[in-house]
């Protein structure tokens, strides 16, 4: 019995909520299992379940889980703490929030060392420098403390922490979601070449499919609290069975979907505290039979290690290759002779770092550096680049939300660097913009219908009232909102409708071109690809330009026609988006197309 | 009689109508009201609230006040008493007439202090004498006492439970709603009903908390103590809304100089230690209003004032902190995308600070609102004793505790007093402050996660 | 560092000048000195003589920002202003109404000040900083529930009542301490133990409860479950990780009032008769004794802006994360 097993695990929230109900999992000594699923389904709760971590009021209600046979849920809980840290450890997603502050990298280490190791004083320090350098920081970081280090390295710093009790199963809650690509590369090389050097079980949870399939040896998907299927990668990837799983690949965007639209998964997922009998994902399912709805499935196993919990798909067939969908979507041709709308000349933005006793200016944070582009009508320019690159600022720059320090913005051919007041204002029509956070770029103190309108009223104070109202339901249903939801805050909407709502408010006063923030990062893949297919939509209908900034590469591949590489404050590279994604020229651009998960780990 | 405005009075209701309205606004809008649907919920908010509704009816019962009329002169002109008096005056009049000659213990049938006696036999003894009022009623005050007090306490409080009773009663449909502490202001209520019963049945016949240095019964000082008490805590939040709203809340949205001279006058003002910046204040205004003895006809006016001008000080000089707290909030709040997405619409200035700014920090207002009330009604009793409070001739809980604690030194020792004010001021401020916690927990989202 | 410590240093500047020109015009202009004499001389009855004569003996006579008269930097020096505001900037008092030197005085005085407000000051943090963490360690138990509704109850308590209280039964009833007065040297204990107790006792309600927020907000932050997730006991969770982090808030505060102790407690010194500063600056309101109060507001900016600067300080020491530029 060795690794760890879980079976029938339920977590009930006090209130009533079963976020995880009924899930079962092994993981051998030597292997990677993926937690595959979107957020909310229970894939974290589950995790911190197995720690006996879980928050207040949330608590393990059912089920047994046990390591090398030895029963963790009937553990006293000294004996658990003794196994926290050493036999089974965590590493969390935030590495930001995750090391204590005030600690140096050594000390939060050699605790660790000393709880589980008993060693102490020189031992310990050299142990905790051996560690380091096993996952890849140099030695001399044990006296740094966490704000010293960048968003990887804490990452590292976090996973010697939780090898130096040399645990046999390792549970990583999406470990790289927090960083950037080739950070997120590095790190899931380290972690799979610690599990194999140390012939250590690894439990990954991701909602990243590509990741998974990098990683995994085996793979859950998880499903609103339930495991819908359970299968080797080869398996699973190669011939997917539960319905949602196979939604799951087709709803991904990619280069090969270029000008087809997205398939969708419709509905949403159902909520924890909702009285669920029959299957899961039957009211989002077009395979669902009534008895779907009525009967509860049982997970069974369909072939040799494959598991499924549906009764209704053929388990015979492999998965019917759709082939190409009918329509358009994507990246579709940008009409000939089409005018530019944006011009960016030389841009830069610096911000001065002072210094000294009379803050005189000691240099310059060049966030954007001399920047030149150019965007077509019905043309989306895909801005890529890593955090910190001066994307976001560029874009705000553009947009005359922060003041340039020097270069030209033409808007249609006319310089508005220099405008100000009223006729700045005239201008802000052109060109609008959509955020990344679909929680923070609504104001939780308006109505939708009020956000809505806000541009209008402040843009276009000719039209009156009642025809404010109409132009307000006519923009919320065509991207797809229920009627009634003018009245009601955003906090009744889902992370995919809140999107909607941001992307009628920038639509309502008509622009030319609209900045797209990362508009679908902190979406689940699902929901993703309904914005994406909108955004698609709207472009054909209304000859809308897109600047649309990302660090999702399969995202350009999709729907940019052209795509400009920022690094540093600089275009490194720019070009047309299928020439540049298969043929790069830059060493940068090189390195981000090959940190790309879902290619296999690099060496 | 001519009913009589006092600034203060002025104030206060403009106070309770802004309350009334606020209320309203909250009743109206379903995000606003879900935090209170929270506080409402909850046991201890809902005994808590009612409790401050209670002091708060009478000081706005202390706050109707006019000037009663007198017997028509010898030309038959209106002519009204120069002394200025309210609703709960006239609601108390039994016990503010009820005045004996010097101090007398709670209870107590004679007075405090031994005095020569003129016998029937025109004979003379020291001794204690009997009050004129206190168990005056009583023939044989050393046997009958006790039994006399019970019977009335006893039925004071059954009285009290069959008022309680028909209430619930009345209310008891209307209370069954979930999601509210119905219980917690069901029992609150018994226990306020049957204080007020049992008191109203022996505050007529005895001095219960006893009576001061001039005879004066302290039950009724303690119950005028009340409005001086939630007016400073009141009033003084209003003056301190305007500055520090429209201060943290420019200094944090315009950055730059305005930031730099807000944070220059805060820290200015911060500087100087705060007893002293309000005593230079107080005694500033002293000297004022030694010199201008044409600004108020009488003295409740002038005492008004000076409560007015104390709140105003207090006011100035307590800003600061909500400012501060206001400015890092909306620091936070102007870089949210939605305030970006408004500016690149070109949304003005004062719109964005109104309908974006203002209502996602507005939680910080309240909250400290609800926090510094008590804080403000503690105060009032320490600067009274540093002689910076109010008017001395205006009844407060500083004053009440300012005059008995020195007779502390007597033998036997003069209590009653000081328990009084300090056992009202307790009732109050522990009531603000569990009320202020409950208001903290539901409305703070930091505090809401941990919960 | 050094850059910043006197560019902290500079900004005091201005700082103290707004309190000097805020006291100057409190008390010159908006009360004038005609006013502070006839208020000391009775309103009713007093003569332009005997205002006037008031007046010199203080050197009030003079003009209140420009000496017309005088010659040369007289213009300037022979006022008011220069010499009874800006003169404070030397830490030029000058008399008191009854004559003494104030500087004098507060030399004297701020000892006993001392006295009882620093062991206060640390017995107090020590207390509650024990009581919150105890009542953090008896987290969703009854403990912790008892002791948050008592810590509410005490904060309630006017603080006039644990004095009057205390000193009631301390002293006069069970006669523990002397009711009031003060000796120095070894002596000093007898008379201090009593108002710090008082001091102690009435701070915690407010103080432990303040320091439990902060505590618990540490508590439930990721890092906390990192230490769980290592396998640390809950004790060492406490006291290295949330106590470690709490301490950042607690000190750095801490440290930003400890100038200010100079300036003592004016209620228990004064209850207590203690020869502070505190019973010094209260006498000084009772009295309507302007130059005494005017020094202590100038001595209380002083120190709070050391605060302000010690402060910044002590969060270079306790909190790796913050760098002074």
């Amino acid at each position: 019995m060795s690794g760890l097993r879980i079976d029938g695990l339920k977590v009930e929230i006090e209130a009533g909520a079963v976020p995880v109900d009924g899930v079962s999992l092994a993981i051998e000594g030597d292997e990677c299992v993926v937690l595959l699923g979107e957020s909310g389904c229970g894939k974290s709760l589950t995790a911190l379940a197995l720690m006996r971590l879980l928050p207040e009021g949330v608590r393990i209600a059912a089920g047994v889980a046990s390591l090398d046979g030895e029963d963790l849920f009937a553990l006293p809980e000294r004996r658990m703490r003794a196994l926290r840290g050493g036999r089974l450890a965590m590493i969390f997603q935030e590495p930001m929030t995750s090391l204590n502050p005030v600690l140096s990298i050594g000390q939060q280490v050699e605790e660790s060392l000393a709880a589980h190791r008993g060693l102490a004083g020189r031992a310990a320090r050299a142990e905790a420098g051996r560690l380091l350098e096993a996952v890849g920081l140099a030695a001399d970081r044990l006296d740094a403390y966490p704000s010293q280090l960048s968003g990887g390295q804490r990452q590292r710093a976090l996973i010697a922490m939780m090898l130096a009790g040399e645990p046999e199963v390792l549970i990583a809650d999406e470990p790289t979601t927090a960083l950037d690509v080739t950070v997120q590369a590095q790190i899931l090389r380290l972690l799979k070449d610690l599990q194999r050097q140390r012939g250590m079980g690894l439990l990954l949870i991701t909602h990243d499919l590509d990741v998974a399939r990098d990683m995994a040896d085996r793979v859950a998907v998880m499903y609103a609290g339930q495991i819908v299927e359970w299968a080797t990668r080869e398996r699973l990837y190669g011939a997917p069975l539960h319905p949602y799983t196979r939604r799951l690949f087709r709803v991904l965007p990619s280069a090969a979907r270029r000008g087809e639209p997205l398939e969708q998964i419709a509905g949403r997922v159902p909520a924890a505290d909702a009285a669920l009998v029959g299957c899961r994902f039957a009211e989002r399912c077009d395979l669902a039979v009534e008895a779907c709805r009525r009967e509860p499935q049982a997970l069974r196993e369909v072939a040799p290690g494959h598991w499924l919990r549906c009764g209704v798909v053929d388990v015979n067939s492999s998965q019917p290759n759709p082939g190409p969908r009918a329509g358009e979507g994507g990246a579709v041709g940008v009409p000939p002779g089409s005018a530019t709308v944006l011009e960016l000349r030389d841009l830069k933005v610096h911000f001065p770092i002072r210094k000294g006793l009379l803050r005189r200016v000691a240099g310059q944070v060049k966030a954007v550096d001399g920047v030149s582009l150019a965007i077509r009508a019905g043309e989306t320019l895909a801005l890529v680049g890593e955090s910190g690159c001066g994307k976001t600022t560029l874009a705000r720059a553009a947009l005359r939300l922060i003041e340039p320090t020097a270069g030209e913005i033409l808007l249609a051919g006319e310089a508005i660097g220099g405008l100000a007041g009223e006729a700045l204002r005239r201008r802000r029509t052109a060109m609008q913009i959509v955020f990344q956070d679909p929680f923070s770029s609504l104001n939780p103190r308006m109505r939708v219908g009020d956000i809505v309108a806000e541009g209008l009223a402040a843009l276009r104070p000719d039209i009156d009232g009642m025809a404010r109202a109409a132009r307000v339901a006519e923009l919320l249903d065509r991207v797809g909102l229920p009627r009634d939801a003018a009245g009601r805050y955003p906090h009744e909407f889902s992370g995919g409708q809140r999107q909607r709502v941001a992307i009628a408010r920038a639509l309502a006063v008509q622009p030319r071109l609209l900045v797209c923030d990362e508009p679908t990062s902190a979406l689940d893949v699902s929901v993703q690809a309904q914005i994406l297919n909108l955004l698609a939509e709207l472009q054909r209908e209304q000859g809308l330009a897109y600047l649309f900034i990302t660090h999702n590469l399969p995202v350009v591949g999709y729907l940019a026609h052209r795509v400009a590489v920022m690094y540093q404050g600089r275009i490194v590279e720019e070009g047309e988006a299928g020439a540049l994604l298969s043929a790069p020229g830059h060493e940068y651009t090189r390195m981000l197309l090959e940190s790309a998960p879902g290619r296999g780990l690099k060496g | 009689m001519m009913p009589v405005v006092l600034w203060t009075d002025a104030l206060i209701f403009l106070l309770v109508a802004g309350l009334a309205g606020l209320v309203a606004l909250v009743h109206r809008h379903e995000h606003l009201a879900a935090p209170w649907r929270r506080i409402a919920a909850d046991p201890v908010a809902v005994s808590a609230a009612v409790v401050l509704l209670a002091f708060t009816a009478i000081a706005v019962l202390d706050s109707l006040h006019y000037r009663p009329a007198l017997p028509p002169g010898p030309h038959g002109e209106v002519q009204y008493a120069p002394e200025v008096k309210s609703a709960l005056d006239r609601l108390l009049a039994p016990l503010a007439e009820r005045q004996e000659k010097t101090y007398s213990a709670p209870f107590a049938t004679r007075l405090y202090a031994k005095e020569v006696i003129i016998l029937a036999d025109d004979s003379t003894v020291r001794d204690y004498p009997r009050l004129q009022h206190g168990g005056a009623h009583l023939a044989a005050p050393d046997a009958g006492l006790a039994t006399d007090v019970a019977l009335r306490a006893a039925a004071g409080l059954v009285l009290a439970v069959a008022a309680w009773l028909l209430l619930v009663l009345a209310l008891r449909k209307r209370l069954r709603r979930q999601q509210f502490a119905g219980g917690a202001l069901l029992y609150t209520l018994l226990a306020l009903l049957v204080a007020a019963g049992v008191l109203a049945a022996l505050a007529p016949h005895y001095h219960v908390f006893g009576t001061d240095k001039v005879g004066q019964d302290v039950l009724y000082a303690s119950l005028k103590s009340i409005r001086t008490g939630v007016l400073i805590g009141a009033l003084t939040t209003l003056v301190t809304l305007p500055l520090a709203i429209g201060l943290g809340v420019s200094a944090g949205y315009f950055g730059g100089r305005i930031d730099d001279a807000v944070q220059y006058l805060y820290t200015t003002l911060n500087a100087i230690p705060g007893v002293l910046l309000i005593a230079a204040a107080v005694l500033l205004m002293q000297t004022q209003l030694e010199t201008h003895p044409d600004w108020f006809e009488t003295g409740a006016e002038r005492a008004d004032l000076r409560l007015l001008f104390l709140c105003l000080i207090l006011g100035m000089t307590n800003w600061t902190g909500l400012a501060r707290l206001l400015r890092g909030e909306t620091l936070k709040v102007r870089e949210l995308d939605y305030v970006v997405a408004a500016r690149a619409f070109g949304v003005s200035d004062g719109r964005i600070l109104l309908r974006h700014i203002l209502p996602n920090v507005q939680h910080i207002v309240l909250i400290s609102v609800v926090m510094d009330f008590s804080g403000l009604v503690l105060a009032e009793a320490v600067l009274s004793y540093v002689g910076v409070g109010v008017d001395p001739g205006m009844l407060s809980f500083g004053n009440m505790i300012n005059g008995a604690r020195l007779e502390l030194a007597r033998e036997p020792v003069v209590w009653w007093q000081l328990a009084a004010a300090f056992t009202f001021m307790f009732i109050l401020v522990l009531a603000a402050n569990l009320f202020a916690d409950c208001v903290r927990d539901a409305l703070d989202p930091r505090s809401r996660r941990q919960a | 560092m050094t850059a910043y410590l006197l560019r902290r240093l500079l900004y005091a500047v201005p700082i103290l000048l707004g309190v000097n020109l805020l006291t100057f015009t409190l008390f010159f202009m908006v009360n004038t000195p005609d006013d502070m004499a006839r208020l000391h001389l009775g309103v009713k009855r007093v003569t332009p003589e005997a205002i006037e004569k008031w007046k010199a003996a203080r050197g009030y006579d003079r003009p209140l920002l420009v000496n017309a008269e005088a010659a040369g930097l007289g213009k300037v020096t022979e006022t008011i202003f220069y010499r009874h505001s800006l003169a404070m900037f030397a830490f030029e008092f000058g008399a008191a109404d009854d004559g003494r030197d104030i500087a004098g005085e507060i030399r004297t005085r701020m000892w006993p000040s001392l006295a009882i407000a620093l062991p206060t000051f640390v017995i107090g943090l020590m207390v509650n900083i024990t009581v919150a963490l105890i009542l953090l360690f008896f987290r969703r138990t009854y403990v912790e529930w008892s002791g948050v509704v008592a810590l509410v109850a005490m904060m309630s308590v006017s603080g006039l009542f644990y004095i009057i209280g205390g000193q009631y039964l301390f002293a006069k009833v069970w006669q523990l301490a002397p009711i009031s007065g003060y000796q120095e040297g070894i002596n000093a204990a007898r008379f201090v133990w009593l108002p710090v107790l008082i001091g102690v006792v009435g701070g915690v309600g407010a103080g432990a409860r303040w320091y439990r927020t902060l505590f618990l907000e540490e508590a439930g932050k990721d890092y906390v479950r990192t230490a769980r997730a290592k396998g640390l006991g809950e004790a060492r969770v406490l006291f290295r990780h949330i106590l470690k982090n709490g301490m950042v808030p607690i000190l750095t505060g801490a440290v930003a009032v400890f100038p200010l102790l100079f300036m003592g407690s004016l209620i228990m010194e004064s209850f207590f008769g203690i020869p502070g500063l505190g019973s010094y600056t209260i006498d000084a309101i009772n009295a309507q004794d302007f130059a005494i109060v005017r020094a202590m507001v100038f001595l209380g900016a002083v120190l709070y802006i050391a605060g302000l600067i010690l402060t910044d300080l002590s969060y270079t020491l306790v909190d790796p994360r913050v760098r002074l530029k």
